[in-house]
């Protein structure tokens, strides 16, 4: 199905999802990203790997402009973020550009980063009703779908701080889905959460990987970006290391650095 | 004890409790309004902005309300170019100007605690916000200033009652607020220690409901802080 969609859009000569081009990202004189590029296609699911310090997670931060790369260029569904130089450092020249975006962009932190004051349900309703404009009811109803799709419609009318990590970050995925987004981008989705409650989690991105939606993900799970993605990308002190398929990169012909990356 | 005595100087004091409120309430109202802009200000990161909020927070809680009622009820009978403009008939009140004074008073200290909220809110979710796509109003109206206010309650409390004690304050400046009729039948009877007794009494009732209603709205506004019992580790070692 993945292939299917990849190839519909190649035929119909469509922008891939989200494009990056000779991103680069400093912090002061320490250079993060030191040029890199990605494509991601619809349907497709993009592992990003790469050890803490490699700019992996900062990278996909960009995505959505939550960090302004220094030079380079994002474009999501070909449309291309206008960046305007100022003192402080290059910014976006739109904000309301970067807002309609983010709109259909969703993200899942490592965090959870759910609104402690509302409930799950009013959670996931939220962007919604304030962001699109869409009608509560209809926001309502759809949101029971979604947290009855992450197992957790029990929790609807709960604080999150009564969920445990797991119940938390499922919570975080139905409020991205709720937006209807075109990419979903996940941080480091199960980084903060205890060994046990993973899985539960993964299966979840899993039948969202297998539904074809379009999917950034940074991880540390490698069973997940060996099994799951369509394309997996190294990324070694801001650079691009590998790139390729989950069977070109785990394969036998990878990479020092890769392989140093494996064994830890 | 002369109770039937303190029972006449209740009946005497009675009737100032509604200035007294009026004052409270008119001077929480403006105050809070100032402090979430002083604090607005305090966090604009616009230097300028910043420092004067900064000097403003200094100077009034550093000098005596007592006095800043005095100048505020003194200092413009002396400006002719005030006593001429459209504001004297605000500021010939004593009314008026002890209202003026509580409120510039308690929107510096509103200014601290509301500053102290706004940044106890956790980046990551006003990162989320920004991440769904939310505008900076937006994410200020319904995700930064909802969990600060959470935040800010409890201290704005204390600030609360605060105020209501003050308001005695504006007896010295001829309001017949129940700190004013004390004083005034005081003079009269030469019984201070019945009728401040009383005067005591009034405002520990007020602010004993002050304090429910400060609780009832924390209750209401904190359902997300009821969590769970916590557990104390406990439990285990009873179930083994």
């Amino acid at each position: 199905m993945n292939a299917l969609s990849q190839q519909k859009s190649a035929i119909a000569g469509t922008a891939p999802a989200v494009r990056i081009r000779d991103l680069r990202k400093s912090y002061g004189a320490l250079e993060v990203l030191k040029g890199v590029s990605l494509d991601a296609h619809d349907g497709e699911v993009v592992s990003i790997l790469g050890s803490s310090g490699s700019g992996k997670s900062t990278m996909l931060r960009c995505v959505n402009m939550l960090e302004t790369p220094t030079a380079g260029e994002v474009s999501i569904g070909g449309e291309t973020i206008r960046m305007k130089q100022t003192r402080s450092g290059s910014l976006p020249a739109d904000t309301r550009q970067v807002d309609r975006l983010r709109a259909r962009i969703g993200m899942v932190f490592q965090g959870f980063n759910l609104w402690s004051h509302k409930t799950v349900l009013e959670n996931v309703i939220e962007a919604p009703i304030y962001v699109q404009g869409r009608s509560r009811a209809e926001c309502v109803e759809e949101a029971r779908e979604l947290l009855s799709k992450v197992g957790i419609s029990s929790k609807a009318h709960d604080y999150p701080s009564r969920l445990s990590g797991g119940q938390q970050q499922r919570a975080a995925i139905a409020r991205a889905l709720a937006q209807r987004p075109h990419v979903m981008l996940f941080d480091e989705p199960t980084s903060a959460l205890d060994p046990e409650l993973v899985g539960e989690v993964l299966k979840v991105m899993r039948t969202l990987a297998q539904e074809g939606r379009t999917m950034l993900v940074v991880t540390h799970e490698m069973g997940f970006a060996q099994e799951v993605s369509n394309k997996v990308i190294f990324l070694h002190k801001g650079i691009v290391a590998e790139e390729g398929t989950p069977a070109e990169v785990f394969g036998a012909t990878c990479s020092e650095h890769f392989r140093r990356f494996l064994a830890r | 004890m002369d109770f039937s005595f303190m029972l006449s100087a209740f009946l005497r004091l009675l009737p100032g409790i509604p200035l007294t409120l009026q004052l409270a309430v008119i001077s929480i109202a403006l105050g809070i309004t100032l402090a979430l802009f002083l604090a607005l200000l305090r966090l604009s990161r616009i230097k300028p902005l910043e420092w004067m909020a900064r000097a403003y927070v200094f100077v009034f809680r550093s000098t005596p309300l007592l006095v800043q009622i005095f100048l505020v009820y003194y200092g413009p009978g002396q400006f002719p170019a005030l006593r001429h403009s459209i504001l004297w008939p605000i500021l010939r009140e004593p009314y008026w100007c002890a209202i003026i004074a509580l409120a510039l008073n308690t929107g510096a200290y509103g200014s601290e605690i509301i500053r102290g909220g706004l940044q106890s809110v956790p980046h990551g979710q006003v990162e989320a916000a920004r991440a769904f796509g939310m505008g900076r109003l937006q994410i200020f109206g319904r995700i930064v200033l909802p969990l600060a206010v959470r935040q800010a309650l409890p201290a704005y409390g204390n600030e609360i009652i605060l105020m209501v004690k003050a308001t005695a304050l504006g007896s010295v400046i001829t309001l017949m607020e129940v700190t004013g009729l004390a004083a005034k039948m005081i003079s009269e009877t030469y019984r201070a220690i019945e009728v401040f007794v009383v005067a005591g009494c009034i405002y520990l009732v007020i602010n004993f409901l002050v304090t429910r209603l400060i609780q009832l709205v924390e209750h209401w506004l904190s359902p997300h802080l009821r969590s769970a019992p916590i557990s104390t580790g406990f439990e285990k070692k009873v179930a083994a």
